[in-house]
């Protein structure tokens, strides 16, 4: 196989944390190889992406490090479109033998379809706002780092009798979209994830933290909270279920919203699979509830551009309880006679579009507030295992995780068993009564958001487990 | 590929590694769905890479890369002991493998028909037709088809010796029809939810679903729930087809026996297990016709957890789980099985892709046949609910508490399926649950399942795993919880 000019991936480490990204110049010469390989086929139109990402992970339970991975990739996704038919081939061969197999696998199967009559037009060349999410520190931290720091939040547990498990990441990534009208554009960003769980058997509690920018959090400090929330979590008492006011951590509201960002997808609307159908314009949630998409939020991270290369818009999706907008991609927005929002899909997809950058109001209500001011009511810190049971009315269902606890007359009482609810999430936002400052929130059933702590009442918990 | 897995384990060895093994991977794969009468996905993907494990410093490091040169691969292993010093320093105890002798092997999965050669054409127009016969029912307002096909070919190397080359060819495919009316959406699939049924076998497992003979018929289903009664709030007999079963099995008895879970190393993640140490042989987890296995090995039929050999080289056997209600054995990989009194893995490491490290898995956990006919199964209820296919499913962190819904549900009166119930839905506790089995039909009416999207590990890793199940009922069941607003 012919190697092609200039497409040397980047080395895999002089030493564990510094893998070099392949460089802008380098991502066009990718693309452009592909473009020009593709004029000699049939192809009318050649969309090109180029994904890679530099990962590492190191994973540690029963106060010890068990698996510490790393992973270093790139792929060429290739879009071509001929006679009103379009199809994908991706690959991770770099060499052009490889490159062109990848064109013609796509032109194949663009061949073996109907004709599209929907299809439109790859767009031209766009105008991008620049973000910079990439941190040189981020990108720099090795493996020793990590175990380090590891290390510490180990030797806390073992003095508190406890065991940690949990994770500590990072990485980089970049993605880069070019198209044969002459749209090119590219995004690089740093990432970084510590998570703990602190156990005291048979209680456990949890804290978690995410951000482009490793020094935007301390692990030690979430290990010192989940600590003490674990400590706290012991000798759970078991209530009976019911509908009980709650307050949740960012976590718990993040791990449940989440489920609401494709209705939000015109796509799902017209497919009639969205709790909004019926519903654009009327009042839904509380008019305490406003949401939006922003992928510029300063919280927030992810490319300014979608599966076209579209620039992202900021869209104002509920407006004081309101479902105001939707967001489109081309094609759906094609069909309702809307502008693109830059929400899209890398084509050809059944799903459209989503909003992946939700952005929630918050309020200025602390968990202390928020607690002082509860008669009776639980204090959630997780949610886990959420699943949809009723998509129109949105109702949800999961467990409480890693520390329930019991508040009574302002302050917190005691511990209490994990609950299984089933909740409308319409229902619930209408049922705020508190918020806490939007926070990026991370937990493991949603991608990340910029969400508050929230106090609901008759928050529906339908029946105990044993622990 | 045996060049470059040698470069590797000699890189690593050299660099002070006591022990390493490797797996060049490449993927391919199809996929391909229709929506309302139209093509929507249709992408074709392939990767290639390899993955290094090592042991140094009596720790563990992983690391990956599709660079696939000498000095790619070098680079790679080199990495890969750097990572695994660098987990010495947080180290609780040295790793002891349980012995494995060293195998050098060919194997691929039986198929009669590559779906990589059937032409695109065939397999459009068929879920194309599909989509039409569903979406000519009145009330149907979104139809679905899909099929997904992979063949992955994977060089496993170890430095005790070991060379294994596995081919894998797995299909799947699935139809479902959603009708949205008066607020409220009700969804049938078919042949399973969730993309279908998917097995370790080429195109003949999608010409023997008989897509179009069952398209009209769920779509009549999804149109009709609109008007069926709603499932009771109860407690009462259940009796759950083979799919949802399945789905059960792999939630409340897969899961809870994966020994790296029971051990605490999921803790922060998946969760951990209520099959404690101590409950091995002593705990009664299900009345005494359920027996359970697990069986990787292709006499158990072609499914998603079937292969040769698993991810860390050791041969696929058969493990018992539960023995006439008795609970009997773990999921456990070479690291493991000694602290279970095993003097071997049971061969249950598995990876998803050439970039993630082989961790515990389920391979085939299977319900194994009862005695019934399912006719005399119904006949002989008088009171009760079958539900079939699942809608939603979720359970605690420690595998007891769980919750699902189905699609559709049938009330059973007097020996008779009567009529349609919507929003079925039960929830317990699983040995409660699993104790409370009292007909388990025969192996007639048994499928082998595939389960395509089992997430598990950090990072993520999606892996396939299969459960043979056949229709079965539970006495005294929590029904309809819930759709229950109180």
């Amino acid at each position: 196989m012919k190697p092609s000019a200039k497409m040397k991936k980047a080395s895999t480490g002089k030493k564990p944390g510094a893998t070099e990204l392949l460089r802008e110049p380098e991502l066009r010469d990718i693309i452009e190889t592909v473009l020009r390989l593709a004029k000699s086929t049939q192809a009318e139109e050649t969309e090109v992406h180029v994904d890679e990402v530099a990962d590492a992970l190191t994973r540690f339970a029963n106060n010890g490090i068990h698996q510490n991975v790393a992973e270093h990739g790139v792929t060429i996704s290739i879009r071509t479109v001929s006679e009103g038919r379009t199809a994908r081939a991706t690959t991770n061969r770099l060499d052009e033998d490889s490159l062109r197999a990848a064109i013609d696998a796509s032109l194949s199967l663009a061949h073996g379809q109907p004709k599209d009559s929907r299809l439109l037009p790859m767009p031209k060349r766009q105008r991008y706002r620049t973000v910079n999410r990439f941190i040189k520190r981020t990108a720099a931290l090795t493996a020793e780092d990590r175990a380090r720091a590891v290390r510490r939040a180990c030797d806390l547990a073992v003095k508190k009798g406890q065991v940690a498990a949990g994770i500590f990441s990072s990485g980089q990534s970049q993605s880069a979209v070019g198209n044969s009208r002459g749209l090119f554009a590219a995004y690089r960003e740093t990432h970084s994830q510590f998570s703990i769980t602190m156990q005291e058997d048979p209680a456990a509690s949890w804290a978690k933290a995410n951000s482009a920018d490793v020094r935007a959090f301390n692990p030690q400090e979430l290990a010192e909270r989940a600590s003490q929330k674990a400590h706290l979590a012991a000798n759970a008492k078991e209530l009976p279920p019911g509908r009980y006011t709650v307050i949740l951590e960012p976590a718990a509201v993040l791990d449940l919203v989440g489920f609401l960002f494709y209705d939000f997808a015109a796509t799902a609307l017209e497919d009639k699979r969205s709790c909004l159908n019926d519903r654009m314009g009327k009042q839904l949630f509380g008019n305490n509830i406003t949401i939006s998409d922003d992928v510029f939020h300063p919280l927030q991270q992810g490319a300014p551009f979608d599966g076209e290369g579209l620039p992202r818009q900021q869209v104002l999706l509920v407006d004081r309880g309101i479902p105001k907008n939707l967001v489109y991609s081309r094609a759906s927005a094609s069909v309702a006679g809307k502008k693109p929002t830059g929400h899209g899909f890398a084509l050809p997809n059944e799903y459209g579009e989503a909003p992946m950058n939700l952005v929630f109001s918050g309020g200025d209500s602390s968990l202390d507030k928020m607690v002082a001011s509860t008669d009776r009511g639980l204090l959630v810190t997780r949610l886990w295992y959420i699943r949809e049971v009723d998509p129109y009315e949105k109702v949800m269902t999961g467990m409480t995780r890693d520390g329930l606890f019991l508040v009574e007359n302002g302050r917190v009482t005691t511990a209490a068993r994990n609950f299984r609810f089933n909740q409308s999430l319409i229902e619930m936002l209408k049922n705020v009564e508190l918020f806490g400052p939007a926070v990026r929130a991370t937990g493991e059933e949603s991608f990340e958001m910029v969400v508050p702590a929230m106090k609901v009442h008759d928050f529906h918990f339908s029946e105990v487990t044993k622990f | 590929m045996w060049d470059l897995c040698t470069n590797a384990l000699d890189t690593a060895k050299l660099r002070g590694a006591s022990y390493g093994d490797v797996r060049v991977m490449h993927l391919r794969q199809r996929d391909l769905t229709t929506k309302n009468g139209q093509v929507g996905t249709l992408t074709q993907s392939e990767s290639i890479g390899i993955g290094i494990r090592v042991l140094a410093n009596g720790a563990w490091g992983f690391s990956s890369t599709d660079r696939l040169t000498r000095e790619g691969v070098a680079a790679c292993a080199a990495q890969a002991v750097s990572i695994a010093k660098a987990s010495a320093l947080a180290k609780r105890g040295a790793v002891v493998l349980a012995p494995e002798k060293a195998y050098v092997d060919s194997w691929q999965s039986p198929f009669r028909k590559d779906p990589f050669e059937i032409p695109l054409e065939t397999q459009l127009a068929l879920l194309l037709a599909a989509d039409t016969e569903m979406g000519r029912v009145k009330g149907v307002t979104l139809t679905e088809t899909n099929m997904q096909f992979r063949k992955i070919d994977s060089w496993f190397a170890s430095s005790i010796g070991s060379r294994i080359h596995q081919r894998k060819v797995i299909s799947g495919c699935g139809i479902a029809a959603t009708a949205f009316q008066a607020g409220e959406i009700q969804k049938r699939s078919y042949p399973n939810s969730f993309g279908g049924q998917h097995l370790l076998q080429g195109y003949e497992l999608v010409e023997s679903l008989s897509l179009l003979r069952n398209a009209p018929i769920i779509a009549e289903e999804a149109a009709a729930l609109h008007f069926a009664s709603q499932c009771p709030e109860k407690f009462g007999t259940l009796i759950l087809g083979g799919s949802q079963l399945g789905l059960q099995i792999h939630e409340s008895i897969g899961h809870p026996i994966e020994l790296d879970r029971v051990l605490g190393q999921e803790a922060n993640f998946a969760g951990t297990s209520f099959l404690t140490l101590d409950q091995l042989n002593k705990l009664k987890y299900a009345s005494s016709i359920v027996n359970v296995v697990a069986d990787a090995r292709l006499d158990h039929g072609p499914g998603l957890g079937t292969f040769a050999y698993d991810d860390e080289g050791v041969p696929a056997q058969c493990t018992d789980i539960i023995k006439e209600g008795k609970f009997r054995g773990y999921l456990s990989n070479r690291e493991t099985a000694h602290l279970v009194g095993l003097d071997r893995s049971s061969g249950t490491m598995r990876t998803e892709s050439w970039n993630r490290l082989p961790i515990i898995r389920m391979t085939n956990v299977s319900l194994l046949p009862g005695t019934w006919d399912y006719d005399d199964l119904i006949a002989d209820t008088h009171d009760g609910i079958l539900m079939e296919t699942n809608r939603s499913w979720s359970i605690d962190d420690r595998r007891y508490q769980f919750q699902f819904s189905t699609e559709i549900g049938w009330e059973i009166k007097g020996g008779k399926r009567v009529r349609m119930l919507k929003n079925p839905s039960y929830s317990g506790i699983t040995t409660e649950f699993w104790n409370s089995c009292d007909a388990i039909c025969k192996f007639d009416h048994w499928t082998l399942w595939g389960t395509p999207n089992c997430g598990k590990g950090q990072p993520m890793q999606t892996m396939g795993t299969g459960h043979g199940a056949a229709p079965s009922r539970f006495r005294n069941v929590r029904i309809g919880t819930a759709f229950s607003n109180q």
